[in-house]
């Protein structure tokens, strides 16, 4: 009489299937996930209840912080069209290298008279360098006229009406935030959006 | 590896079997790695998202002038904005009724919001319009705020406008400016 033997199964298990799509999904959010541009000057979005996400693209950021305006917009095409208008506004011939840096570069705060020189500094050197904010009085005008010329650019190169947004910084005090209203205003862009983050369960 | 020899027993004395090894690898430790960066990148990815609050200012149209009176005062109410973090608001014209002093959020200004609201409504049978001047001492959060306000109580007819004299003295006279 012999024991029924009870035959013991492998305790390891396939796990092919189960790396494959791991790593699938993986690579899919590794590619969807968009880079966070970091901001020259620290800026705290203030929160609000909005749930409403910004668009993807198509879009113009005005950062403010430090009473410092910065300017950036999506799409290689339009900043080196918007830098070529602007070029032929100020009399600055940018070379085909320096079209293709300032189509590399995220964001930017110098006035247009040192923006050749910030362009041909390395990467190390444009994170550390202190950037004085585009000028904004109406003198030379130049952040109206960035941003015009972006909004001219997208309308030539997409059909699409370029969307207005400002970053502001908390602590900003408003006459700055009022001054970037009115630059928008005077060129009749009435409606915009203020970049929020999600606030806190605490309220 | 982790993989448990269970052939069970072993032929003794058998001939002697050059060992074939196995062509299993153990997975285990890179699916939970994979996992893992899953779990940061799907965390990161829709955490940071940023929102976008639209706002429409007024037309700064010269060319229109009679569209700025449309407004009934009695209907208006109107929200100055100081320093510290701190509002004034009142309802109809400036002066004539004494501002009174509140905070932000929702034991502030959203009370008053909903109750002037709704007499408004009651006694005129229109919605509550209600203007925003943001003072100089004020900071870019209090503008993001009140409108934020505006959404939540539901505020059909809101504008942003400049702060004019008389109402920077009110609020020098209770100490916000």
């Amino acid at each position: 009489m012999s024991r029924a033997k009870v035959s013991r199964k492998s305790t390891a298990i396939d796990m092919t299937a189960m790396c494959d799509v791991a790593f699938l999904l993986l690579t899919f959010f590794i590619l969807t996930s968009k880079f966070k541009v970091e901001d020259p000057v620290p800026v705290d979005t203030p929160g609000s209840s909005i749930q409403q996400p910004i668009p993807d693209d198509n879009l113009a950021v005005i950062t403010v912080g430090s009473n410092k305006a910065f300017f950036s917009v999506d799409g290689s095409d339009v900043r080196i069209a918007a830098l070529q208008e602007m070029g032929k506004l100020y009399n600055i011939q940018f070379t085909p290298d320096e079209e293709r840096k300032f189509a590399a570069t995220a964001i930017f705060g110098v006035p247009i008279s040192q923006l050749k020189q910030f362009l041909n500094m390395d990467a190390e050197q444009k994170k550390s360098v202190q950037q004085s904010g585009i000028p904004r009085d109406s003198v030379s005008n130049e952040l109206f006229n960035w941003i015009r010329e972006s909004r001219k650019a997208a309308a030539a190169l997409h059909q699409k009406q370029l969307r207005i947004s400002i970053k502001g910084d908390s602590k900003e005090e408003y006459p700055v935030i009022k001054d970037i209203i009115a630059i928008l205003q005077k060129q009749e862009v009435n409606k915009f959006s203020l970049i929020t983050s999600l606030r806190g369960a605490s309220k | 590896m982790a993989e448990l020899d269970t052939s069970g027993g072993g032929k003794k004395g058998g001939k002697v079997r050059s060992k074939k090894a196995s062509t299993r690898v153990d997975l285990t430790a890179m699916v939970d790695l994979a996992f893992l960066l899953i779990t940061f990148f799907i965390l990161t990815t829709t955490l940071s998202k940023p929102k976008a609050m639209d706002i429409a200012m007024p037309d700064k149209d010269e060319k229109k002038p009679d569209e700025q009176l449309a407004v009934a005062a009695s209907r208006t109410m109107t929200i100055i904005l100081g320093k510290d973090d701190k509002l004034e608001w009142f309802v109809g014209e400036p002066g004539k009724s004494a501002p009174t002093v509140d905070g932000y959020g929702k034991n502030g200004i959203r009370k008053a919001l909903i109750e002037k609201g709704k007499e408004i409504q009651d006694k005129f049978g229109k919605y509550m319009v209600v203007i925003i001047k943001p003072s100089a001492k004020s900071v870019y959060k209090n503008t993001v705020d009140i409108i934020d306000e505006m959404n939540i109580t539901a505020v059909k007819s809101y504008a942003i406008v400049d702060i004019t004299p008389v109402e920077i003295g009110l609020l020098q006279k209770d100490g916000l400016y």
